[in-house]
């Protein structure tokens, strides 16, 4: 809490946890978080418009060291991917976790920049309401898991049938009967349901927690000489046990959106 | 907190960048690294080949090598046996050579030695006539005694 401005911590973390909101029109939902959306754009085409530059002069001979770095970030998913899934891969399923890995990893990694300082920085150009990290927002994660959901449901029609599909969901997990049709159908209902809220919770709980924390610490730095001092190595701690954390939630996201794809193609 | 509008542009953001992904990132480097593959795989099959190959030349010329030298082995015999061969004749043909020649050398003192004896006994005719003569001087008539003269140089 460098800035005076504040006067109780408690405005200051609601400062730092607000987005910058743009009301589209009177409605309550026509509200776009700016702040959200253009950060993770950015982070998004700068990181797969880096790795496209690289794809496109991609050589089979003896690779750049840029290239052999790509190679290994390919490596590392196409690894992943053959792991739980067995089709064709290559079609859809393992660009799209290079995707959300590669996309995802950046925007968690956003939390390393620091907020008071890029809060001087926004301040600079007018804007005083911006969030670095767009998965601390639970729009962001509750999209892309609303879109595997939805490459989810899009599969399962896709390769067992309309009809396939729809005998899946009354017929399993307890078998063909009538009298557990009911039954059978509750149970993909909350599997369908519980799916997405899982996985976008998990990243946006992650996230939105270490932001937190890292806007405490930075409080305990307003309390004087030796707050500075623990503040400066708790972060330090932190962010240092934070990259865990960053990579960890793209990891498991990643792998989620693999498994979740992977089964609606196996079916039940 | 609130689910908003936020939502739907993220949404569009992450489907336009799947597409991207699809469409343009995932083929070249897969392309890429799948050649690179099958080129090292090609390169140890050659490598494996000429290995293979290598094995069949090396057999190949330690047999050529063996042959050669048996060859070789068999070509030296023949030179010495021939060699000796040519000795031995050089030896007989030498022999035969001497001998002629120094029978020839005794045939010739045979005869020097025959015509010598010739002529000695013709001048030892000569002589002990003129010898007889001198003692027997007058004495002895020279055509009274030519045939005894005669039968004596005959014996001599």
């Amino acid at each position: 809490m460098a800035d005076s401005a504040y006067n109780t911590p408690s405005e200051y973390i609601e400062h730092h946890l607000s987005n910058n909101a743009i009301a589209l029109s009177e409605h309550n939902m026509m509200v776009l978080h700016l702040d959200t959306a253009i950060m993770a754009i950015i982070c998004g085409f700068v990181s797969m418009g880096l790795i496209w530059l690289v794809a496109r002069k991609a050589t089979s001979g003896v690779p750049s060291k840029t290239q052999a770095f790509v190679e290994l970030l390919f490596g590392f998913i196409d690894d992943q991917v053959k792991s739980s899934f067995n089709g064709d891969r290559n079609a859809f399923i393992a660009p799209a976790a290079l995707t959300v890995f590669v996309w995802v990893l950046i925007m968690n990694s956003m939390d390393f920049l620091p907020i008071d300082i890029m809060a001087k920085i926004y301040g600079f150009f007018g804007l005083h309401y911006w969030k670095n990290v767009p998965t601390a927002d639970i729009n962001t994660t509750f999209a892309l898991a609303l879109g595997v959901w939805i490459l989810m449901i899009y599969f399962g029609i896709k390769v067992h049938g309309l009809k396939g599909w729809t005998k899946d969901l009354f017929c399993a997990p307890f078998g063909p009967n009538p009298l557990v049709w009911p039954a059978n159908f509750i149970f993909n209902i909350i599997e369908y349901i519980s799916k997405p809220l899982s996985h976008s919770l998990r990243l946006f709980g992650n996230m939105y927690a270490g932001e937190v924390i890292f806007l405490l610490i930075g409080m305990l730095a307003a309390s004087g000489v030796y707050g500075v001092f623990f503040s400066s190595l708790l972060g330090a701690g932190w962010a240092i046990f934070h990259i865990l954390i960053v990579a960890l939630q793209a990891f498991v996201f990643m792998m989620l959106t693999v498994v979740y794809l992977s089964m609606a193609h196996e079916g039940h | 907190m609130n689910i908003n509008f936020t939502l739907i542009a993220q949404a569009i953001a992450f489907a336009i960048l799947i597409w991207f992904t699809v469409r343009f990132v995932w083929p070249p480097l897969l392309r890429a690294i799948e050649k690179r593959q099958k080129e090292i795989a090609d390169g140890l099959a050659a490598a494996h080949e000429g290995k293979i190959s290598l094995e069949k030349a090396e057999i190949r010329n330690a047999e050529t090598l063996d042959e050669t030298k048996q060859k070789g082995a068999e070509i030296l015999n023949q030179a010495e046996k021939r060699a000796t061969e040519i000795v031995e004749a050089a030896k007989k043909s030498a022999q035969e050579e001497g001998d002629r020649i120094i029978t020839g050398a005794r045939a010739e003192i045979d005869q020097e030695l025959n015509r010598a004896k010739e002529e000695l006994r013709a001048q030892v005719s000569t002589l002990a006539l003129a010898g007889a003569e001198k003692i027997l001087d007058k004495e002895i008539d020279k055509k009274a005694h030519v045939a005894m003269l005669a039968k004596l140089a005959k014996d001599l």
